[in-house]
């Protein structure tokens, strides 16, 4: 394997003198094509002894997208960062070969998740997932621009966030949780798009009123306390996900929703008291919650003691449990296990399929996939020169370790199990359409970040002779 | 398929998925400690470093053009905010200017001005303020009708 071996200025260095790292990410990008591919003819060399036909029509697919994705950042975000892209690719071949592994378990073993073929449909899925960020890309040229549509923003994220508590349940209810809209076939979760809309408007919010929500304070023990006129956008985040959790009757949007508002409220303070007073709002409010709502007990009951309830709600606990268990430090080997014994392994339950199948190692690396992701993230933030930015990424980055925290905390039983999707791993079309848009703003303010400066004039031309010039990125 | 292939695979797999972990930490790596010297490096060699360690960068902000022609603020740590806004540091009655115009922040001695999405926006020397950048003393910076200068 020569891609990672190579130098990395060598081969984007050009005439620029700020390299761009586009070849990085060709290389990279390779490489993860090449796991991707390598996990599908072990799969199917593993469980069936041949090769499926369909396997070349899911590699060319599955490259051409990376290859379209590739050329368009390099044509509308040059300098963007090398490592994002290729870390959502891995990941989404991994994703994409547990959901086609399952698949073949369903047909031929008769499981827990036996019909439909949801590979090709996922596939599907992240095509109309790359349009959205290749829109994105090319109709957001400067991330600022979004700090203007702020409030509308904010409106539509909140409609979506409002809609499936609005419907009738026949339409907008999946296993307890009123998340979806339902509609010939089709089921969307307008609250993945509803998470990206707010993280732009907390950013443009937070940039605006962040000098009075830092400054005003008092002392307390310690802690810079705010005045108590200062806490009004935070009980109002926190009753928003309160009425989540009571409409939608969905622990993870609403953890999701709160933790991130309060997250970026941190950001953009540099105020620990915020981070206090969110966990102290949150657990008073899940303490309620928990007297007063079946489901939300429920939850915490299996969790507490999966395995006094193995037959009822603890049955798809103990099942990823014993899943995880199976699976040990190196795995069953991919297509060796039976990770369709976990109920929605497709979906909620990924992570334990590979843990499974990939063992601790398999999974630690695909949490360690995570964290270059957010990582990059916050590197981005911190390199970014303006405001609206360095919070948007910061707010961005931070959503998704929040979702993938949750998400696994509650697979391996760390966390009461919530409703939230693995980005770019699980089964599901919003999820995966969502996060491709996320990473396309990443990627845009992280141009941005990375582009180096107009240096600053030595000498200054004389205020006559000199016309007024408009500097545009 | 032989039991021996499996386990080639299963392992082989493994090592496939950290080599490319190692392969971004390789990135990672040079972006902290080498490859991105350009950016790293440009910020120490704009403090000209002798000339600031006894004056601590500029006193005042003066100003030399416009309504409040003459008017003189002490720099301190705090940022300066210029606009029409009552709780600006400097209040402007110039209508070109926003209520909430520009900001000047201290950052380590050296003062920076960031427009805060002016309508008409703010120059330093000709060059339009978009993220932002560093004002050494004397260079005017231009909101509406009044021109700012920093003074030693």
């Amino acid at each position: 394997m020569t891609g990672p071996g190579t130098d990395p200025r060598v081969g984007a260095a050009g005439s620029t003198p700020t390299p761009t790292r586009r070849g990085t990410e060709l290389a990279l990008l390779g490489f993860a094509v090449l796991i991707t591919l390598a996990a599908q003819c072990i799969v199917d060399l593993t469980v069936t002894d041949s090769l499926s036909p369909e396997l070349a029509t899911f590699g060319t697919w599955f490259t051409a997208l990376w290859v379209v994705a590739h050329v368009v950042v390099r044509r509308f975000a040059p300098y963007a960062d090398p490592l994002l892209l290729p870390c959502v690719a891995v990941l989404m071949g991994l994703g994409l070969t547990m959901i086609h592994r399952l698949d073949i378990a369903g047909d031929q073993l008769g499981g827990k998740n036996s019909g439909g073929e949801d590979a090709p449909v996922q596939l599907l899925w992240a095509t109309v997932g790359l349009a959205l960020f290749v829109a994105v890309l090319v109709v957001v040229r400067d991330h600022r621009v979004l700090a203007r549509f702020a409030y509308t923003l904010a409106l539509v994220g909140l409609v979506l966030l409002a809609i499936p508590a609005v419907l009738p349940a026949s339409i907008s209810e999946v296993y307890g949780a009123k998340l979806w809209i339902r509609v010939a076939g089709f089921s969307i979760q307008p609250g993945e798009f509803a998470k990206i809309c707010l993280v732009v408007f907390f950013a443009a919010y937070l940039v605006d009123k962040r000098d009075v929500l830092a400054l005003a304070s008092r002392r307390v023990l310690r802690l810079e306390l705010p005045r108590g006129r200062d806490l009004g956008p935070v009980l109002l985040a926190w009753v928003a996900s309160i009425l989540v959790l009571v409409f939608e009757r969905d622990l993870g949007s609403s953890l999701l929703l709160f933790g991130i508002f309060v997250v970026m409220l941190y950001v953009a303070t540099e105020r620990a008291s915020w981070l206090v007073i969110g966990v102290i709002l949150f657990s008073g409010g899940a303490y309620v919650a928990y007297q007063v709502f079946g489901h939300v007990r429920v939850r915490v009951d299996t969790w507490l003691d999966p395995f006094a309830y193995q037959d009822t709600g603890g049955y798809q606990i103990v099942q990823s449990l014993f899943s995880l268990g199976t699976g040990g430090l190196f795995g069953a080997g991919l297509g060796g296990g039976r990770p369709d014994q976990v109920p929605v392994a497709k979906s909620d339950f990924i992570a334990s399929a590979i843990g499974e199948e990939l063992g601790l190692f398999g999974l630690v690396a695909v949490i360690v996939l995570y964290l270059v992701l957010v990582e990059r993230g916050l590197r981005t933030s911190l390199v970014v020169r303006d405001g609206f930015g360095k919070l948007l990424a910061a707010g961005l980055a931070f959503a998704v370790a929040w979702q993938v925290f949750v998400v696994l905390g509650g697979v391996t039983g760390l966390l009461p199990l919530t409703g939230l999707t693995t980005p770019f791993l699980a089964y599901g079309g919003s999820s995966l359409v969502a996060n491709f848009g996320l990473v396309a703003l990443l990627i845009r303010i992280s141009d941005a970040a990375r582009r180096p400066v107009a240096p600053p004039q030595a000498t200054p031309p004389k205020l006559t002779d000199a016309p007024t010039e408009v500097v545009r990125p | 398929m032989a039991e021996i292939v499996l386990q080639a695979f299963r392992f082989g797999f493994l090592l496939l998925l950290w080599l490319f972990i190692f392969a971004a930490f390789r990135v990672v790596r040079a972006d902290l400690f080498g490859g991105r010297a350009g950016r790293v490096a440009s910020v120490p060699p704009r403090a000209p470093a002798g000339r600031k360690r006894g004056s601590r960068g500029p006193r005042h902000l003066v100003v030399t053009a416009g309504p409040l022609s003459g008017t003189r603020i002490t720099l301190g740590e705090q940022a300066i905010l210029v606009g029409r806004a009552d709780d600006s540091t400097l209040v402007l009655t110039d209508d070109f200017a926003s209520s909430r115009h520009a900001r000047l922040t201290n950052r380590s001695g050296q003062w920076y001005v960031e427009d805060l999405g002016s309508t008409n926006g703010t120059y330093l020397d000709q060059q339009r303020v978009q993220g932002p950048l560093l004002v050494s003393p004397g260079q005017p910076i231009r909101i509406g009708q009044t021109v700012l200068e920093l003074r030693s």
